[in-house]
């Protein structure tokens, strides 16, 4: 039982990861209906960043959180405004393989300005573990749970309650209409990608303080994400959120019950089982209702 | 004709070539060939996508290593079993996912992609693990060794032409025609009469097939293979070399082979600089022609010509 809480624990923490990342993929996706290979790389980018304030430039954490998802969203908007705006042809396989491309580059850019060596970071905060009926939850995993809800709730605000959150759903169900209405498209677009790589990017800054970063980070989670946002449903928040939550403690029973080499096939089967069953996702509707 | 001219070329560039490196280089653009050809047969023609099919180039390879290396099979009896290991695997995917479409498909294929990766890491027993599987033979026919580089060289690229030639033969029959009508829409085609799943399965087969026997003619060439050489990034790199030379086209698949072979090698140059120049000659093509170099350079040259006046205007491709 203690040991079954335990696995439990610590598939939560790392699904909360995973659904910040799908969350990233699912907004881009709902609203270009676009998928972003390059999401991975500003997980990356997000983690390192933060290291890099917080641990070298010495700024309080607050301020390298900020700083850290701020550089992450300009990265997604230069990749916006300058490899996706200039395609003439959108073609799906044509952006697909741009996006590639940027990840190949920014794991380039990566290396160079972090090296190739891993780099650690201290919890947000020093409290003690929690005992909970003999299972240790780390305040890490608070943070992390926290910091995901405060996401997905800010992000369902933004389109129930801002003008621009409800303009880009506009874009979403049709961009024609929408710019029709006066809404500015092209900038709706270039606003979807900065948040989209934003929430990498706080994907990044959380998961820090759990693992050591390197540059070729992004691969791994980027698909571990992708792989949420496919089994909660593509273009659906709370999709994401719950197949990011199945998708980490899946795996935490996985290791914790059959092997700990078969980890990263689990989140592949789940997913061939998901299209095989229920191509959607768990979550997704019908393509109108896409948030 | 052009089959005289490309089989003049690698017997010239066999025969003139003498440095193992280019050789070896040569050789690999082959392999890459036939992993282009095979997926642009699925991709090109029938319009379906796969992220996976360094799965399929990477069973092929495994099938023949384990039999030949723990077995002692001979090689020539381990390849039908690879290519019917491959075939039933592809078949077996390619059942329900081919009910699916577009991204669905390409995740599909993915997510099947990285379990064969994981399987070829966590089947150490067999496979080795993750540090690969050594003593793979090289092939023999008869007095003919192919441990010899050009000779080899020479078969590779035989049966890479063979494939081009029968891929070519196969597109302009009525299965050719019936693929791109696929292409171009599924519900049309469907309409006039073609079975489009059953279509759309062979071609799956059939393109998981050649990833096989590009799979087995990599794992005698190199004797050791290791999981990395099958993972996703290798699956993403058959679609751009797919996608760089051209969909739709025999001969742009060669060409994107050839580039994406060559490319990763001179960009050494750069040594830190590497991963970024890659990363931006891929964004940059897609930019300027996403059409592939095949057609792209085609389209330059003829506007080239039209410019000089030596053709009339006409209507551009």
């Amino acid at each position: 039982m203690q040991e079954f809480l335990q696995y439990i624990f610590s598939g939560i923490t790392n699904g909360a990861v995973y659904a910040v990342i799908a969350l990233g993929f699912s907004m881009l996706y709902g609203s270009t209906g676009l998928i972003n290979f390059a999401q991975g790389e500003f997980v990356m980018i997000g983690a390192l960043s933060l290291i890099s304030l917080w641990k070298g430039v010495n700024l309080p954490l607050p301020l390298a959180f900020a700083g850290a998802v701020a550089i992450t969203a300009i990265a997604g908007a230069m990749l916006e405004r300058f490899a996706i705006r200039s395609v003439k042809k959108p073609h799906p396989i044509v952006l697909v393989i741009i996006t590639v491309g940027a990840s190949i580059l920014l794991r380039g850019v990566g290396m160079l300005v972090w090296g190739k060596d891993s780099h650690g970071s201290p919890s947000f905060s020093d409290h003690a573990p929690y005992d909970i009926l003999g299972a240790t939850l780390l305040p890490q995993s608070l943070w992390i749970l926290v910091l995901t809800l405060g996401v997905v709730l800010g992000l369902h605000i933004f389109h129930k309650r801002f003008l621009t959150g409800r303009a880009m759903l506009a874009c979403a169900i049709s961009t024609k209409a929408a710019g029709i209405v006066g809404i500015p498209t092209e900038k709706m677009v270039l606003l979807a990608f900065s948040m989209s790589a934003a929430m990498g990017g706080i994907g990044g800054v959380l998961i820090a303080p759990l693992s050591m970063s390197s540059f070729d980070m992004g691969m791994n989670l980027g698909l571990k994400g992708f792989c949420a946002a496919m089994i909660g449903g593509l273009g659906s928040s709370w999709g994401a959120v719950v197949g990011g939550l199945l998708l980490g403690v899946l795996e935490a029973l996985g290791v914790g019950f059959l092997s700990s080499g078969l980890k990263d096939a689990a989140a592949f089967v789940l997913l061939l089982l998901i299209l095989y069953f229920r191509p959607s996702g768990l979550l997704g509707t019908a393509s109108v209702q896409r948030f | 004709m052009r089959y005289l001219i490309l089989m003049a070329g690698v017997l010239a560039a066999g025969f003139g070539l003498s440095s193992p490196y280019q050789i070896q280089l040569l050789t690999f653009i082959g392999i890459n060939s036939l992993l282009a050809l095979g997926l642009n047969m699925l991709m090109g023609y029938a319009g379906q996508i796969s992220l996976g099919h360094a799965a399929f180039f990477g069973l092929g390879a495994y099938v023949t290593g384990v039999l030949t290396a723990h077995f002692h099979w001979s090689p020539w009896l381990a390849l039908p079993v690879a290519i019917l290991l491959t075939a039933a695997a592809a078949f077996l995917i390619a059942l329900p996912l081919l009910e699916l479409s577009g991204f669905y498909l390409g995740m599909g294929t993915l997510g099947f992609g990285m379990i064969g990766y994981v399987v070829f890491r966590q089947w150490s027993s067999l496979t080795g693990g993750d540090s690969g599987l050594v003593g793979i033979p090289s092939l023999e026919l008869g007095p003919l060794s192919f441990a010899d580089a050009k000779n080899y060289l020479f078969l590779v690229w035989a049966v890479a032409l063979l494939c081009i030639f029968l891929c070519d033969r196969l597109i302009h029959s009525r299965i050719g025609r019936a693929l791109r009508a696929i292409h171009d829409s599924e519900r049309a085609a469907s309409s006039m009469g073609i079975d489009t799943g059953r279509l759309k399965v062979h071609i799956f087969v059939l393109s998981a097939v050649m990833a096989a026997i590009a799979g087995f003619l990599y794992a005698h060439l190199v004797s050791f293979i290791s999981p990395g050489s099958f993972d996703f990034l290798v699956s993403i790199r058959i679609v751009t070399m797919v996608v760089i030379g051209g969909m739709a086209s025999v001969w742009g698949a060669l060409l994107g082979a050839s580039v994406m072979t060559i490319l990763p090698e001179t960009l050494t140059v750069f040594t830190e600089y590497e991963m970024i120049v890659y990363g931006l000659i891929m964004i940059t093509i897609m930019i300027v022609i996403p059409q592939g170099l095949f057609r792209g350079i085609l389209d330059i040259y003829e506007r080239a010509r039209f410019r000089t006046g030596s053709i009339p205007a006409g209507p551009q491709a």
